[in-house]
């Protein structure tokens, strides 16, 4: 009976044998070993699946905000009204995807359990540039072949608890197709209506601004992609569906409530009406 | 005298049974209990970096005693298993059940086919809605699982320990008053006969809080420790002597001068 205990998945019986192969602390690269099936599968591009649309990022005076539009849509249809697109990744990120939705909830439901799995194991949680290189690192890998069809784009960011100046702690980090990630100095978006919104944010950002500055200056790039890209859609005042808007600072995430969204909303559409513009 | 050729299955169990045993009787203990706001871990632990209680998932932590190699697989396996079930199903869906039932198979199996049994003994816990949901399981180094209510305790004198925590435990304790059961209970053995005082940088303890966040486990340490801990125990020695190594390895001599290597057929 001279099994070797090493000798790979064999030699532990049950339901734990992938589990106790040894290992890197990656969820990702156990799932591929024990349970392949459960990694978001890379689709061709296409109007048949719903897509996600226009998210922003932009850093501010401790910390950063990420904004997202609502709609999911399926061609010339409205799939989802209220899609949550901009998620807290863990206690000091966030991270919004766009492109097919249902893609880009599978690879932020993955990315989460991937952070929390690292910290588990090792009992500590990784630097915010690890955390966006092993982003960069699981596009790459698992789903090379969806970014090539561009199924789903990330953006990331973060409040880096390790960063000297609380005031310019707040990181955001770009994804491409090749995998590679990029840190953005002010503000970036991504999505179909991204252009859009990076232009009013061109205009509107400033460096140094509070938090009720930034969100409103978020909440107005939404509005102005919105404006433009029929893929985003422009809040809701009539079912009180706003865009998802969330800040990460030294306290961690949280996340703006509808009501005090509603407030900036009024105010510019009470402004626009003064200044319609086409 | 010649060799035997041949040893009875039983008397090979047997002595695995006792090899295990040694190993985990030769280290320090961990005093998992329960009180008002959900589970506690006590261990003594001299080391900072080397941990013998973990989180597992949401509600459910992990503890273990005996060599740390084994055991550390054991924990990441377990992380690994809940993390995928979590993602598969539900976060709701990952419970201290099944993943006590994939340690029972693979320690069994483990025992059975291997040369040498893992030394360890585990305890996975899971905290509920209330204290009637909580739950501790204890598996052997053979796969035994026993659910357990109230307390259980692992590893070094872990009969005295547990006769002297069935004494002083009672249902229904704030964290102090549990935390100072565990850690007088585990005061009380491992000295000359006197009982020792351990500091808290000789402790590892945390909880499952049932009243915290989606995350319920917690670690205690530092002066947040040093604030819960009992006052010190009048007539002992005022700090314990830490071990040099929690678990001794294998060749150095047994403290009670037993052999090892003894194919007596005494039973236990």
């Amino acid at each position: 009976m001279s099994i070797d205990r090493f000798s790979g998945a064999d030699a532990f019986p049950g339901v734990l044998r992938h589990a106790m192969a040894p290992g890197s602390s990656s969820f990702t690269e156990f799932l591929s070993a024990a349970a392949p099936e459960l990694l978001p599968k890379p689709h061709l591009v296409s109007d048949i699946a719903p897509h996600g649309t226009t998210i922003v990022a932009a850093v501010y005076d401790g910390g950063v905000v990420m904004a997202g539009d609502r709609r999911a849509t399926m061609g010339n249809l409205i799939a989802q009204r209220d899609i949550e697109k901009v998620v807290a990744a863990d206690d000091y990120t966030l991270i919004g995807a766009a492109g097919t939705a249902g893609i880009g909830i599978e690879v932020v439901r993955l990315y989460q359990v991937e952070l929390e799995h690292y910290e588990k194991i090792e009992g500590t949680q990784l630097t915010l540039d690890g955390k966006a290189n092993r982003l960069a690192t699981m596009l790459r890998g698992n789903l090379g072949l969806a970014m090539q069809g561009l199924a789903v784009v990330p953006i990331f960011a973060g409040f880096d608890t390790a960063a000297s100046d609380a005031a310019n702690a707040g990181k955001i980090f770009s994804f491409d197709v090749a995998g590679g990630c990029y840190p953005e100095r002010y503000f970036d978006a991504i999505g179909s209506g991204s252009p859009f919104a990076k232009s009013s944010l061109k205009k509107r950002w400033r460096p140094g601004m509070s938090a009720d500055e930034i969100v409103r200056v978020s909440v107005e790039a939404v509005y102005d992609a919105a404006d433009d890209d029929s893929a985003t859609g422009g809040p809701d005042l009539v079912r009180q569906i706003f865009p998802v808007v969330m800040l990460a600072d030294d306290e961690g995430t949280r996340r703006v409530p509808d009501a005090d969204l509603d407030v900036i909303v009024r105010a510019i559409v009470d402004q626009r009406r003064e200044q319609p513009g086409t | 005298m010649t060799m035997p050729f041949y040893a009875s299955p039983e008397q090979i169990m047997r002595d695995r049974s006792e090899y295990a045993r040694k190993g985990i009787a030769r280290g320090r203990s961990v005093v998992v209990s329960t009180y008002t706001d959900g589970v506690l871990f006590v261990a003594e632990n001299a080391s900072s970096a080397l941990h013998k209680v973990s989180e597992i998932y949401d509600r459910i932590g992990f503890a273990a005693v005996g060599m740390y190699n084994e055991f550390e697989n054991l924990r990441v396996a377990g992380i690994r298993l809940a993390d995928m079930r979590g993602y598969s199903y539900d976060r709701r869906d990952v419970t201290a059940r099944a993943l006590a039932n994939a340690y029972a198979q693979t320690l069994g199996g483990l025992f059975t086919d291997q040369q040498k049994p893992y030394e360890v003994e585990l305890c996975v816990a899971e905290v509920g809605p209330g204290p009637e949901d909580d739950q501790m399981y204890r598996i052997s180094y053979d796969g035994t699982i026993i659910d357990e209510p109230n307390f259980l305790v692992m590893g070094g004198q872990a009969d005295a320990l547990t006769s002297e925590l069935r004494r002083t435990f009672t249902e229904g304790l704030d964290l102090r008053g549990a935390l100072g059961v565990s850690v007088r209970g585990l005061g009380s053995v491992g000295g000359n006969g006197a009982p020792r005082t351990l500091p808290a940088n000789q402790l590892e303890v945390a909880v499952l809080d049932r009243t915290r966040g989606s995350r319920k486990f917690k670690r205690i340490q530092g002066a947040v420790l040093t604030a819960l801990l009992p006052a010190a125990t009048t007539g002992g020695a005022p700090a314990a002597e830490p071990a040099p190594a929690d678990t001794p390895p294998h060749d150095e001599p047994d403290q009670d001068g037993g052999s090892a290597g003894n194919s007596g057929d005494t039973p236990s």
